[in-house]
Formats: structure tokens, sequence, C-alpha cells
């Protein structure tokens, strides 16, 4: 089991292979579907994005109300392929890493090879389980999107696999 | 006549929305169990063995097992000789959905399907109604995820195509299905009918106990054959390989018509939530 700091440097990302589990201890953000449509139609209007994505990590989640005394609801990973269509561009606009669930195109395997990137999978509904490694969460973008805001979390030793790494090696036996 | 006051079904629901999301039945938790015990792969051994323990979690802190709290499908077997008091059947069905994603910090999760604009209060629910003789009224809350949901198909097949493109519809689907719902799966199977109907007995029998065959034998060796393939694709828990690619196959069918053969698949994740309640 490797630790891992985030943000998650290009140094690392070479480091990593398909299959390895590792824990990741820093700052992600994350975007789902609405979240990301928003981006993609900021960037092609010339906005630019709601925060630099340079060696960050996006998690595809969307959690459920915080309970009182919880510093968040259950949260894990949604469907990645949903999000392949906007992925090349965020991957262009610097971002290092991935966390979801379940394969990606060939275009975005290929994209994360080109910019040295990580696809990580967390469990599927594991939500209750994977909450528990969330320290700190705040709203960084489209907070009026309710659960699909985007959202900083602090995670401390989040346990995740390497689905996809940098040299196009994936975990998934159909790759 | 029996009278029942809405405001009953109403708590019902609402109850049984939380109950649903926080507490895993108990034949899946068993099959869980028994599919770790007999995996050959470690990974897959790990996956199932923190499925687990989420479980376990979800149910002491009363939290939901999968964010995704799912789109509210209400099943009701209404007895006929029910007189329903104090409000309307389906106001009452989706204030108890309201309720129940209110107090059990659910997550709101349905939007208008082309401005995708929230509902905000997960409503309105989908309802399936049965009016059956009797005194009763059966309730079931089945929230459905959309990992597993966006996963299904409907194949009008026709009768020429016979079993083995049944089996086919069935195997493709889950093949294609690949990693995204939430392996180890619960493949529910509708066949005749019409084209809505057909869908409808594949919702329904995701229902059914895990573990537990078709009463009619052929059926029953139908859906035994289809888990044995399905399981064979070694698509494992998660998709990281492993024996356990589904828990378990489900068949409902009907009569359909002389010239077709509707064959439904839906994709229960590996937690396919459902509560019942009778009143």
């Amino acid at each position: 089991m490797k630790r891992i700091e985030l943000p998650l440097t290009e140094e690392i990302a070479l480091q990593l292979r398909a299959g390895d589990e590792v824990l990741l201890s820093g700052w992600i953000y994350t975007a789902r579907d609405a979240a990301h449509q928003r981006m993609i139609e900021e960037v092609n209007q010339g906005k630019g994005l709601p925060f630099n994505l340079q060696n960050q990590v996006i998690y595809y989640a969307g959690p459920a109300p915080t309970p009182p005394g919880k510093v968040i609801g259950s949260i894990g990973p949604t469907t990645s392929s949903r999000m392949d269509r906007f992925t090349p561009m965020l991957l262009s606009h610097g971002l290092r890493g991935m966390i979801g669930k379940g394969t990606r195109s060939k275009e975005v395997m290929q994209a994360i090879e080109a910019h040295k990137a990580i696809y990580f999978a967390a469990l599927g509904g594991a939500a209750a389980l994977q909450a528990q490694a969330v320290e700190k969460v705040e709203i960084v973008a489209y907070e009026e999107l309710a659960s699909e805001a985007i959202r900083r979390l602090f995670v401390k030793d989040m346990a995740v696999y390497v689905a996809v790494d940098c040299f196009g090696a994936s975990i998934y036996s159909g790759d | 006549m029996r009278q029942i006051d809405v405001s009953e079904i109403v708590k019902s629901v609402s109850e049984l929305c939380m109950e649903a999301n926080f507490d895993l039945n108990t034949d899946i938790e068993e099959a869980l169990y028994v599919a770790q015990q007999q995996e050959d792969n470690d990974r897959a051994k790990s996956v199932l063995a923190n499925l687990l323990k989420n479980a376990e979690i979800a149910k002491m802190e009363r939290l939901a097992m999968c964010q995704d709290t799912g789109m509210a499908v209400v099943f009701l077997e209404l007895g006929q000789e029910i007189y329903l008091t104090g409000g309307n059947l389906e106001d009452a069905i989706h204030k108890g959905v309201r309720l129940g994603y209110q107090q059990g910090y659910l997550r709101k999760s349905v939007a208008h399907p082309i401005t995708r604009v929230n509902t905000g209060d997960n409503t309105p629910a989908i309802i399936h109604l049965r009016i059956v003789p009797g005194q009763q009224l059966k309730i079931t809350v089945a929230p459905k995820g959309f990992g597993s949901e966006n996963m299904g198909s409907l194949t009008l097949l026709v009768p020429g195509d016979g079993l083995d493109g049944i089996k086919k519809a069935v195997i493709d689907t889950v093949k294609r299905a690949g990693s995204n719902p939430c392996p180890p799966i619960i493949v529910g199977v509708g066949i005749g009918g019409t084209m809505e109907y057909c869908t409808y007995l594949a919702k329904r029998a995701l229902l059914r106990k895990v573990g537990g065959f078709h009463k009619e034998e052929d059926i029953a060796s139908l859906e035994k054959e289809l888990l044995l393939k399905i399981n064979q694709l070694r698509i494992g828990p998660q998709g990281f390989g492993g024996r356990t690619t589904a828990l378990h196959v489900a068949i409902e069918y009907a009569p359909t018509h002389i010239a077709g053969l509707p064959v439904a698949v839906n994709i229960g994740c590996h937690a396919t939530r459902h509560k019942t309640r009778t009143l």
C-alpha cells in the first residue's frame, strides 16, 4: 500500500502502476455531470476555470447531505464514463488525476497517457465507509447545483486503486 | 371495508426510504459473505470485505450505504376492500418520499430530463400500483441508483429468436455494463408482455430474494444457467476481475403477442435496496 501526499505531481504519477492500492491524502475536488458541463461551457466562452487544475485530482462524486455532527454525508464515486467527453480538455488544462468507477473510453485512455495522468478507482457503493476519509469540505463553485457543486475535500488516507496508469495499463479485465 | 388514513402511508413510505438506504437486506449480506469466502482473486476478496464493512457502518451510523440514494420506486399492492381517507394516495406517496429523503439526509437526485433542474426533494416517486383482493396494503420502496439503471436494456426480439435470443440479450447486456453498475450485480429479467410491461417485470424481479429461484422448474434452471454464464465473464467485484460478477438472476415472465418476444434486463448493484411493509 503506497501513501501519496497531494497535489499529484508528474513525478508521483510516473511511479504508479495499474492495480496498485494507494492511500491519498490532501485536497481533491468533486465534480460530476453538471459541473463538468458548466466548466467546459465556461472554457469555451473564454471565462476560464473555477479553480487551477494544475496537478489537481477531480473526484467524480456528489455527496449525500451532511447529517448533524458529521463532516460530510455518504460519498462515493459515480460512473466515470459519463465524463469521458469532457476529460481530454481538462487534462490539457493541467488536470493530473481523476477518481471514479468503471472503464474509460479509448480517447480518454490515450489522453491519460499523453498527459502523464492517473485514473483512480474508488469503491462504488461503499459511500458510508469512504465518507470517513474526509476531514474538511468547502464549496468552491456552482453552489446552486447542490450535490453537484464543485467541492474541495481534504482527505486523509483515502483508499483507491490505480485503475489506469500513465503508461496506458488498466486494472479492468476488458481493457 | 377497512379504512386507512393516508397519513399512515406517508409515515411508512418515509421510514421505508430511510431503512432501504441504511440497512442492507440480509439475503444480499449473506450472499456477499459467501462470495467473499469463495473468491479466488485477492483483490475481489478485499473489495467484498469492504462492501460488508460499508454495510455495517451504514447500519450502525444510520448513513446511506451509497451516496446515490436513487429515485424512489414504490410498489403498492392495495387491497380492494380498503377505503382511503384523509387525502389522495399519490400525494401521500410523494409526501412520504419528500419527508424520508429530507429526514434521512438522503441525496436529492431527481431532475427535469431536459433542463436538468433538480426538483429539490427527490420527487416525483415512480409508482407501480396493483389492486388486489383483501384488506391489506403492501408497500415496497426500492430506491434505484442510476449507475446500474443506465446499464439496463430492452430488446424486442421476435418469436424465432427463442430461448437462445433471450440468453444472448441478457449476457450481452451484462457484458456491455461491465464495471459500471457496481458489480457484483443482481440481474432482473422480464420476458414477454408488451414493451412497457416487460421492463416493469424486470424491475419487479429485482425485488425477489437473492438465492431464491423461480418456483417453476424450467424458469429456475434458466436463471441458474444465466447466473453461471454471467459469472464466467469474470468481470468481478467493481470490474477488477474475479468469479463474483452477479449474486443472483431473477426472471419474471408473462404471456406475450404471437408476433413478439420482448426481453428486458434491469441491473441492480451490489446493494439492490428494497424494503417492504404491510399495513
